[in-house]
């Protein structure tokens, strides 16, 4: 019965869906009061609340694990705790489809409760650009894959307890993405919507913009999640490999990250109209480009899990409509907007104009390495881009990036002059010089981590010099939420140089009782013990290490045996202190009896993870801080509103 | 004594597996006595690609054949081989595929000169608009 | 400026093309070795019995044309191999076997099971052989000639409908 409410409400949100596409398209032609345009809005809110009650239907099948449901009998079981049977309902294909449309369909609800400030017309079109998103994958769900599909004959029991698969991060891993997705697929429907009515006005950015932060936290927190993932996982102490899959996640990231800081100069200049309009679609495309990829299998990946070609032709397709035909509308439409103000060099705008180029191109960089071997394997010719290429050609404009962002905030909107400003330059120069100066002659540093070095001081340094001058409590929360991002960027390059600068490895072949040292560390492996868990038996080394001569901590390195499926896999030990960390592998035995055992000692190397969280919650409060005084400003407006009526009544 | 029986099941399952029984190279997880030597091949071992795997370099991989070309690196530089020689010995056999650091050929040249174009389109696009002063 | 308007478009269309081809394609994952048409490079093998003669690149030197198989015991392809370089014998091929990263034990156990389609078995624990002439994966079947010359890869296990094609490559390298 559950199953077949969640069914049905999908159906109906489906009908809303198409109805305010049609509406929105319609209010185009004949106004936005035409009757059926006035629809649009009370649609859009109805399909939210629809979808919601499909996607708790959908819980709930999987939280009394009905068995009757294809879905749940192939992917659940009685046995699995709560927590993964509930995270099992979005961790199939339907299920993730379906939270999908669900998040998107909230979204689309939310903006048209709440959202008054465009031109109705335009809050129309976008709403039908945010219908035509969804349709797809209405589309898709209805008509190829049913989540709520039940079985002739219900199963004995699920099939989905694979306890290699119980992992709390593997199930809020894929969500947290996907959130993200969603939220640049709101900006991307706002300029649609924008494009359709060619209003593009600082009105335009500003209700685009929470949309755009809040979809940039949560990529940002899944980039920093899933490259602690890989550090700790696989094994070997690397935390970013520039495989697809992850630079899959990180292009959206870097087109957000753009889209943020031109939204910002529209807001507050009205100016780059068109380029926010482009990056508004670029964002949107990376999102999909990407899931096109981890899907499809067009790529080697370390992390590829559930490829399907078929699920592959299914996002070209959408790919092919949504983005073909934004960018279709871009080049009929986009003559005719004007690009807005200008501005010297010289000013925020300026600032942030060189910000946006070097971001973008750090994006094409990416997609050019990222494709490239794609293009030639239509050749024939198998090629391999990697951190080698990489890491030097995305510095070329890294770099140039940073040293901006180090000054540009300090900068004044329109016109600055460098020389008001000279102080704190010259300040951050020397810091900067001195910095490499220091590193370039203590160690032996390669070029890139020493620039990194140094760079990540300054920035840390300058990120806080907005504040300078200003009432700490007054500052506004979008002033702290920059500069906590700006600085969270500083601490994470900090972390990634010194991994880089400073890491020391040591593989040993070590017998019960030998002592080896690794960077200030010394380790004692004392036995190498079996122990066996629920699914999985290893051999698990005892080693006593202590940092430079202090009182010994006790370490359980692992190498696991799981047996269904058959696999090994190594259970590395992360050992933290405040300045870094130790990492210990345990390995195989020699013939001679002795094991082999990996050591990293990794300076400073939690930073970068540290750096991510701050960078998010940098953009949680400037989040909050730019709702919060939308909300102010509403409410003096309508204030403002019902005095003049009232003047108006009492003359 | 029930771990003890799992982990005899463990072990008896092993063969069925069809698991690779030899010990791993001699240098696939040994250190060249040498620091500078072993930086070295540390840094090549970085850049080629393990061909067993997907996408790992060789220097970040499990695998046994991963293993045998960290040995083959590492008794190379040993013996005074120049890195860009062991590269282009292995390039020699597997082609591009094999090294993650593109070198200039028919094949990856647009990867060196798309981002050089995008140099010159950034230039550009800062020349056009901040040479006459709005 | 309108024309540069509609290069995004372009840009996308392109992708869009490459990548709904390579859809369609069949994911290529082997990686063919270049050093088809060279020479073998000189390698000295001990033999995976006590007693035999080793197998070595001078070995392809004389004679006619011969197999090179690439194999393991632990490999299971190589199993499902085994019958077709049967018949491979059986239609008149000498095959030399690599095994690579193995102990003697498991290679008399696995040809017992098996059988023994090759004239010598060489021990590669190192892959050393198999780094040299470029062979990726296991198993692989190359064809090298009287003057060991490398003529022709096979990448994977060798099925019934390979059979004819290797010896038709054999031939061919002995005229």
């Amino acid at each position: 019965m559950i199953a077949e409410i969640g069914l049905a409400a999908l159906w109906l949100a489906a009908a809303l869906a198409a109805l305010q596409l049609v509406g929105g398209l319609v209010a185009q032609r004949a106004g936005a009061d035409a009757e059926i345009a006035r629809l649009t809005r009370p649609a859009a809110i109805l399909q939210g609340g629809l979808v919601a009650v499909s996607f708790a239907s959908l819980l709930w099948v999987f939280a009394i694990t009905d068995l009757s449901v294809k879905l749940v009998a192939a992917n659940s079981h009685t046995a699995k705790p709560m927590i993964f049977k509930l995270s099992g309902a979005w961790g199939n294909h339907e299920g993730s489809m379906l939270l999908w449309v669900t998040v998107m369909a909230l979204a689309g609800a939310l903006i048209a409760a709440v959202e008054r400030r465009l031109p109705e017309k335009t809050m129309q079109a976008t709403l039908a650009a945010q219908s035509f998103v969804a349709l797809g994958f209405y589309g898709f769900l209805l008509l190829a894959s049913n989540p709520f599909e039940r079985l002739a004959q219900p199963a004995a029991e699920g099939l989905g307890l694979n306890p290699l698969l119980q992992d709390i991060g593997l199930a809020f891993h894929p969500p947290t993405l996907y959130i993200g997705y969603v939220g640049l697929s709101v900006a991307f429907s706002f300029a649609l919507g924008a494009l359709l009515t060619k209003q593009v006005t600082p009105d335009f950015a500003r209700a685009m913009r929470p949309w755009i932060l809040g979809a940039w936290v949560f990529l940002t927190l899944g980039i920093t999640a899933g490259s602690y993932w890989a550090y700790y996982e696989l094994g070997w102490g690397g935390y970013w490999f520039w495989d697809p899959v992850e630079n899959a996640s990180l292009m959206p990231w870097l087109a957000a990250t753009a889209l943020l800081h031109s939204a910002s100069v529209l807001a507050s200049r009205d100016a780059l109209r068109v380029w926010t309009i482009m990056l508004g679609v670029v964002a949107f495309s990376m999102s999909m480009l990407g899931t096109f990829l981890v899907r499809s299998g067009v790529l080697t990946s370390v992390h590829a899990f559930a490829v399907d070609p078929e699920r592959g032709s299914f996002i070209l397709f959408l790919l092919a409509i949504y983005i073909g035909g934004a960018l279709l509308l871009f080049a009929l439409r986009a003559g005719s907007i004007s690009e807005g103000e200008r501005f010297s060099v010289a000013s925020r705008e300026g600032a942030l104009v060189v910000n946006n180029v070097m971001l973008s191109a750090i994006l094409a960089v990416v997609l050019l390495g990222t494709l490239y071997p794609l293009l030639t394997e239509a050749f024939d010719v198998r090629v391999s881009v990697g951190p080698p290429y990489f890491n030097p050609v995305s510095a070329i404009f890294v770099f140039p990036m940073l040293a901006i962002m180090a000054v540009g905030p300090l900068l004044r909107w329109r016109r600055d002059s460098w020389g008001r400003i000279s102080k704190e330059v010259a300040l951050l120069v020397a810091l900067l010089l001195a910095a490499l100066v220091l590193f370039g002659l203590l160690a032996e540093v390669a070029i890139l981590p020493l620039l990194g070095l140094a760079f990540a001081i300054t920035l840390g340094v300058a990120s806080f010099l907005p504040l300078r001058g200003r009432s700490l409590r007054r500052a506004p929360l979008s002033l702290w939420g920059m500069v906590l991002a700006h600085f969270g960027l500083a601490v994470a390059l900090l972390g990634m140089a010194s991994e880089s600068a400073f890491s020391t490895e040591k593989l040993a072949a070590l017998g019960e009782g030998d002592v080896t040292s690794v960077g200030p560390w010394e380790v004692t492996l004392e036995a190498v013990e079996p122990v066996a868990g629920p699914n999985w038996t290893a051999l698990s080394g005892r080693m006593q290490v202590s940092y430079s001569g202090g009182e010994p901590v006790e370490i359980n390195p692992q190498s696991r045996n799981f047996w269904a499926p058959a696999q090994q896999t190594a259970e590395s030990v992360l050992l933290t202190r405040w300045n870094g960390q130790l990492y210990a592998v345990i390995g195989t035995q020699a013939p001679d009896g002795r094991w082999q055992v990996r050591l990293w000692w990794k300076p400073l190397v939690t930073l970068i993870w540290y750096g991510g969280m701050l960078i998010a919650l940098g953009g949680i409060l400037a989040l909050i801080g730019r709702v919060r005084s939308d909300l102010r400003r509403r409410s003096a407006k309508r204030k403002g509103a019902a005095r003049r009526l009232e003047m108006e009544t009492v003359k | 004594m029930r771990l003890l029986a799992g982990l005899l099941m463990a072990l008896a399952a092993l063969p069925l597996a069809a698991q690779q029984t030899l010990p791993p190279a001699p240098y696939a997880y040994r250190q060249l006595e040498d620091p500078a030597q072993e930086a070295q091949a540390q840094e090549l071992m970085e850049t080629l690609r393990c061909l067993t795997c997907q996408s790992q370099s060789i220097a970040d991989s499990d695998a046994p054949m991963a293993g045998d070309m960290r040995h083959q690196v590492r008794i190379r530089i040993a013996a005074g081989e120049e890195p860009e020689e062991i590269r282009s010995w292995l390039m020699e056999r597997y082609g591009d595929y094999v090294s993650y650091e593109p070198v200039m050929s028919a094949s990856t040249w647009p990867l060196f000169a798309i981002p050089l174009l995008l140099v010159l389109i950034a230039a550009a696009i800062f020349w056009r608009r901040f040479r006459k002063r709005a | 400026m309108s024309w540069r308007l509609w290069l995004p478009l372009l840009l996308f269309s392109g992708f869009l093309g490459l990548a709904a081809y390579q859809l369609t394609q069949e994911k290529d994952q082997t990686i063919e070795s270049r050093m088809v048409g060279n020479e073998l490079p000189y390698f000295e093998l001990p033999s995976a019995f006590e007693g035999e003669p080793a197998v070595n690149s001078a070995y392809f030197q004389q004679g006619g044309p011969k197999l090179l198989n690439i194999w393991a015991s632990w490999c299971l392809p190589c199993i499902a191999e085994a019958p077709q370089l049967e018949a491979l014998k059986e239609g008149g091929a000498e095959i030399v076997g690599v095994a690579i990263r193995d102990r003697p034990e498991d290679i008399e156990r696995f040809l017992a099971q098996h059988g023994n389609p090759y004239s010598r078995i060489g021990r590669d624990d190192l892959s050393e052989v198999q780094l040299a002439i470029g062979s990726s994966g296991v198993p692989e079947t190359f064809v090298v000639d009287g003057e060991g010359r490398i003529r022709y890869q096979h990448i994977g296990d060798v099925r019934a409908s390979d059979v004819p094609l290797l010896l038709e490559e054999l031939r061919k390298a002995g005229e």
